[in-house]
């Protein structure tokens, strides 16, 4: 036989007991061609357009799911950040996109469809306006939209009018859906330097820079990095890194495979493969406990920021050797609500938001799914925002901010949202006052990290 | 998609008949055994096969829901999983 049957054995391991997953195959879809100055004939052309490439695609990776025996969790769309196509629509408000975009992913059968956003990192159109102001009702009035707003970049700088708008948008968008627990914030992510080919929601969009219809996907297995970290006999940090890195080989060649196939069988282009370990609320496929079986007594303590960076540098040299078309985000995701590692860890005291903001500094994404109490100022929540734009811009990489104020809970409440998106313990913020500075405005200059030309 | 072989791995609590089962099915799908191997994992029977499917519009989930309708009388796990799953992870 070619492949050895404990090759075999190890594959069907990985996915029957440690939750390896394709987590999503997400279709970028472009949607230049749809602008149009009357918002119907808009809404209608976006709507016949998602038609068009997405119709197959559930199936498809149906299909492909059976075919290699790899379970496929979400199927996503992201389109053409709607900013940019509706500039030219004469309405005030964007709202009736969002529906349409919510129509479009229903009639597909996807799970979410993202791109309700804007890049505001200089400046903001008047288009750009329209569509932040419309985000508070068009997540509230559907189901499967995304939205995300990047605010901040390294070449130019943080919009600091952005950052104080968005602490007010996400108020607003937790006070339209208090009805469940402010879920609309889950909705909505605050970037700095947003990758164009994510396929990681809620900041997936298709960027710009990409083809007409791309197909690009995101994989992940922390349950599986968790247990071969655990299974090595007591290794020295480097040998945890070594394996960490074959792991993570072997999970990105899985994503590869399936990504081609997809991409061929749709007739898109195969965009990129975003190898990251994002847990899900499933005992044992959690990366705070990636980090505990690295020796540490509860993730948060000192020591997390190290054993953080540890994985995420491991995680993304065994993706870079698997594949040729690693993107997106690839890295360690470290959501509060959708790890139960980390539940625990807020819960038994060990990890504040602050300890949360160091780590972001070494992994890939940043503040995310953490609730925090429903009467935290807006000025508070863009003040967040802007520490977490800040470390994105100088580092050079990206951050986001997922934060949801749950209108009516105080620190120590645990808030629901089921499936995926988790339980999130609200977590407390610091008393004194952001207002004055969150306030000024303007423009916080790019930094001296820019002028690489 | 490179080409239409098949790995059917078979685990599960040992008992008579499990082989005789499992291939029955898969002659009745017209579906080849190319190689065979079967050996005690773990304390677990692991049955191990690569097969070959050589009809062009071969019903591919009807086979899959067969075989593991036929495991799950016989007590056992059954997968038919695309061989491609296996080499793309272990082999560059």
């Amino acid at each position: 036989m070619l492949i050895h049957p404990e090759e075999i054995l190890e594959t069907i391991k990985m996915v029957t007991s440690e939750n390896l997953d394709i987590r999503t195959v997400t279709m970028g879809i472009n949607l230049r061609g749809c602008s149009h100055p009357d918002i119907d004939t808009f809404n209608e052309n976006i709507y016949n357009r998602i038609m068009y490439y997405a119709e197959d695609l559930v199936k498809t990776t149906n299909d492909i799911q059976n075919l290699y025996g790899i379970p496929i969790i979400n199927k996503r769309i992201s389109v053409t950040p709607i900013a940019i196509v509706a500039e030219s629509c004469d309405a005030a408000d964007y709202t009736s996109v969002a529906q349409t975009l919510d129509r479009a992913a229903e009639d597909t059968g996807v799970d979410f469809i993202g791109g309700f956003s804007a890049l505001v990192q200089k400046g903001m159109t008047p288009g750009d306006l329209k569509l932040i102001n419309s985000i508070p009702r068009a997540l509230a009035s559907t189901n499967k939209v995304c939205s995300s707003v990047n605010v901040a970049t390294t070449k130019a700088g943080i919009n600091m009018d952005a950052v104080a708008l968005m602490g007010k948008i996400i108020k607003e968008t937790a006070e339209l859906t208090k009805s469940n627990s402010g879920i609309g914030c889950a909705k909505l992510v605050v970037f700095a330097n947003a990758p164009e080919d994510n396929p990681f929601m809620a900041g997936a969009f298709h960027g710009i820079g990409e083809p007409d219809c791309v197909i690009n996907v995101g994989v992940s297995g922390p349950g599986v990095v968790n247990s071969a970290v655990r299974a090595l006999n007591d290794p020295t940090l480097g040998d945890i890194s070594e394996c960490i890195k074959k792991t993570a080989f072997k999970i990105t060649r899985m994503g590869e495979m399936v990504g081609k196939e997809a991409a061929r069988r749709l007739h898109a282009q195969f965009g990129v493969l975003d190898l990251s370990l994002a847990p899900t609320p499933a005992i044992g496929d959690s990366v705070a406990a990636i980090l505990e079986a690295m020796g540490l007594e509860s993730c948060g303590t000192h020591g997390t920021t190290a054993a953080l960076a540890l994985l995420n540098d491991a995680v993304k040299k065994g993706g870079a050797m698997a594949s040729s078309s690693v993107g997106g985000l690839s890295g360690a995701f470290i959501p509060v609500s959708e790890d139960e590692g980390m539940i625990r860890a807020v819960q038994r005291g060990s990890l504040s938001l602050d300890k949360l903001e160091a780590m972001t500094s070494v992994c890939s994404v940043g503040l995310d799914m953490i609730a925090v109490p429903g009467d935290t100022p807006s000025s508070t929540i863009a003040a967040i925002i802007a520490d977490e734009m800040a470390i994105g811009m100088i580092n050079k990489k990206t951050t986001a901010v997922r934060v949801i104020p749950a209108p009516g809970t105080k620190v120590g409440d645990m808030i629901e949202f089921g499936g995926l998106l988790g339980t999130a313990p609200v977590m407390p913020v610091h008393e004194f006052s952001s207002e004055k500075f969150i306030s000024r405005g303007g423009r916080i200059p790019a930094p001296i990290q820019s002028l690489t030309n | 998609m490179s080409s239409s072989r098949f790995i059917i791995t078979v685990i599960g609590i040992d008992k008579i008949g499990i082989v005789a089962g499992i291939t029955q099915v898969m002659a009745l799908y017209n579906v080849n055994i190319v190689d065979i191997s079967q050996t005690i994992m773990d304390d677990l029977f692991t049955m191990i096969m690569l097969a070959q499917i050589k009809e062009e519009n071969f019903d591919l989930a009807g086979f899959q829901q067969a075989m593991s309708e036929k495991g799950s009388e016989l007590g056992v796990e059954v997968k038919v999983q695309h061989e491609d799953a296996f080499h793309f992870m272990h082999r560059i």
